[in-house]
């Protein structure tokens, strides 16, 4: 194929959590190519690691600049176009960052582990109580980041069955018509507003708390810009979280030596996170567009201005150039700087918060559910189809039930 | 990296980055390339010593991990991050 005939994406289908063969060709011999994208035309994609991380941290590829326009090459026909913290660059992007990074500093994500613990410990007596075999993703993958959510915008106990059908209806995991989405976002929106607007006269320590009191040189976040967080906080901590804990679990599941090795050595739970986040392909698309502001020399090709680059993080996350056996699920290995996360002003906000829950969610596995293995056939595991993240409807496992060990 | 002077001049800041802490995330590095740039993955102060830069304090107060600190170089006194 010549350079100047652009590549249809998405590229080939893939099942489960398979990676498209055509990333490593790419990486070797195209690493810069040309894209038609579902919607918008064509645009630029970066496969390799060094050209991925040097696009997320280049002030010439805008993020703000797709929305000036109307036809931005894009995965889906709708993209949120309204300005938030994800399409807006610095200077204004740095502001608003600065404002919820307070919130999910390391220090407070730390202050959280107890509840999360307790909240993992609490799903986990529901799939022991009722016995194998269990869903993983009904007891644990699903509940979890939803109350890891109440938890830090403070929705209190009474309303979280509420809450977590409006969230459900907003997330589209159940089957819902048009209209009865919209409706849950307006309630959802409704019940934020009202959790902000207690907070302004009783001011409370948790996330939205926090973010109402938050202030940049008397700058502060508006009551919109709360309420639009508080969803924002719901549509990229859940789906991703959750779809994310399944697909660990299964990988663990296919791959019976390193869970075997994260039986005996626990303390390989952070190692084991960052290599499941580099390995799992969480991700079916290519990512936002950013749109170059000028002309811009990237991994040997010319980006012309105004052009859109996309990356491929998945890709990026099994180059050769940087990671030894790339292919390979290593939970020993170490430096690990893998960019499922992203990088640059863009980091996943995110990011501590997702190691937080994900590390206590297989520890706790690890020391309560010995010899865990799939309680269905692998091929008829439910995957979902979709563009957006890859996971789980649902993942049911069996474990060893006699014995007191932990181990198998 | 410059030498720090035996007396840092008044108003002077000490930029340090505990690479222990550092995830990497690029996060210094893409807003303040002046002050901060990737060695090995991780974040690293270009200059130990600087003057005073309103792009430096927002990289420290960005960073995912905090793993940025800013110091009045003569004081001692925390510059960034904020509580």
């Amino acid at each position: 194929m010549s350079v100047a005939e652009p590549r249809t994406f998405p590229f080939n289908p893939v099942d489960r959590l398979d990676i498209d063969p055509l990333y490593a060709e790419l990486r070797a011999t195209e690493p810069m190519t040309r894209i038609r994208m579902p919607y918008g035309g064509v645009g630029w994609l970066a496969t390799r690691y060094e050209d991925v991380r040097a696009i997320n941290a280049d002030p010439r590829l805008s993020r703000s600049a797709t929305r000036d326009r109307d036809d931005v090459p894009r995965m889906t026909r709708d993209e949120n176009y309204r300005p938030s913290i994800i399409n807006t660059d610095p200077p204004d992007h740095t502001r608003l960052r600065r404002l919820v990074a307070k919130a999910f500093t390391a220090r407070r994500m730390e202050a959280l582990r107890p509840r999360v613990q307790e909240l993992v410990a609490t799903a986990i007596d529901g799939m022991i109580a009722q016995g194998p075999p269990a869903d993983l993703v009904a007891h644990l993958a699903l509940p979890l980041p939803i109350g890891v959510i109440c938890e830090l915008l403070g929705v209190p106990y009474e309303d979280r069955d509420r809450f977590r059908a409006w969230s459900d209806a907003v997330l589209s995991t159940t089957a819902l018509s048009p209209e009865e989405i919209q409706r849950a976002y307006h309630e959802l929106g409704g019940y934020l507003a009202g959790l902000v607007a207690r907070r302004r006269e009783e001011p409370t320590d948790d996330l939205l708390g926090t973010l109402v009191v938050a202030r940049d040189e008397g700058d502060r976040l508006s009551e919109e810009e709360l309420v639009v967080f508080g969803i924002t906080l719901l549509v990229a901590g859940h789906e991703t979280t959750a779809n994310q804990l399944g697909n660990f679990v299964y990988t663990l599941l296919t791959h019976p030596g390193q869970l075997d090795v994260l039986y005996r050595k626990p303390d390989l739970v952070p190692q084991a996170v960052e290599e499941l986040l580099r390995f799992i392909p969480l991700g079916m698309g290519a990512g936002f567009p950013r749109i170059a502001t000028e002309d811009v020399e990237i991994g040997g090709v010319t980006v012309r201005a105004g052009e859109a680059v996309f990356v491929s993080s998945i890709s990026a996350n099994r180059d050769s150039a940087v990671f030894d056996d790339p292919d390979r699920l290593d939970i020993t290995r170490t430096d690990n700087a893998h960019l499922a996360f992203g990088h640059g002003v863009h980091h996943c906000l995110g990011a501590q918060l997702a190691r937080l829950e994900l590390a206590e969610a297989l520890s706790a596995i690890l020391a309560r559910l010995p010899g865990l293995r799939l309680a269905a056939p692998e091929d008829e595991l439910p995957w979902k189809i979709g563009l957006r993240v890859r996971g789980l409807r649902g993942l049911p496992v069996a474990w060893d039930t006699t014995g007191t060990g932990v181990g198998r | 990296m410059t030498n720090a002077p035996q007396d840092a001049a008044e108003g002077t800041w000490r930029v340090a980055v505990d690479r222990d802490v550092c995830i990497g995330s690029g996060m210094c590095a893409s807003l303040d390339p002046a002050h901060f740039q990737l060695v090995d993955h991780k974040s690293s102060p270009v200059n130990e010593l600087t003057d005073p830069s309103d792009d430096a304090v927002d990289a420290a107060e960005n960073c995912p991990v905090e793993a940025i600190l800013i110091t009045d170089a003569a004081t001692g006194e925390t510059i960034a991050p904020s509580d």
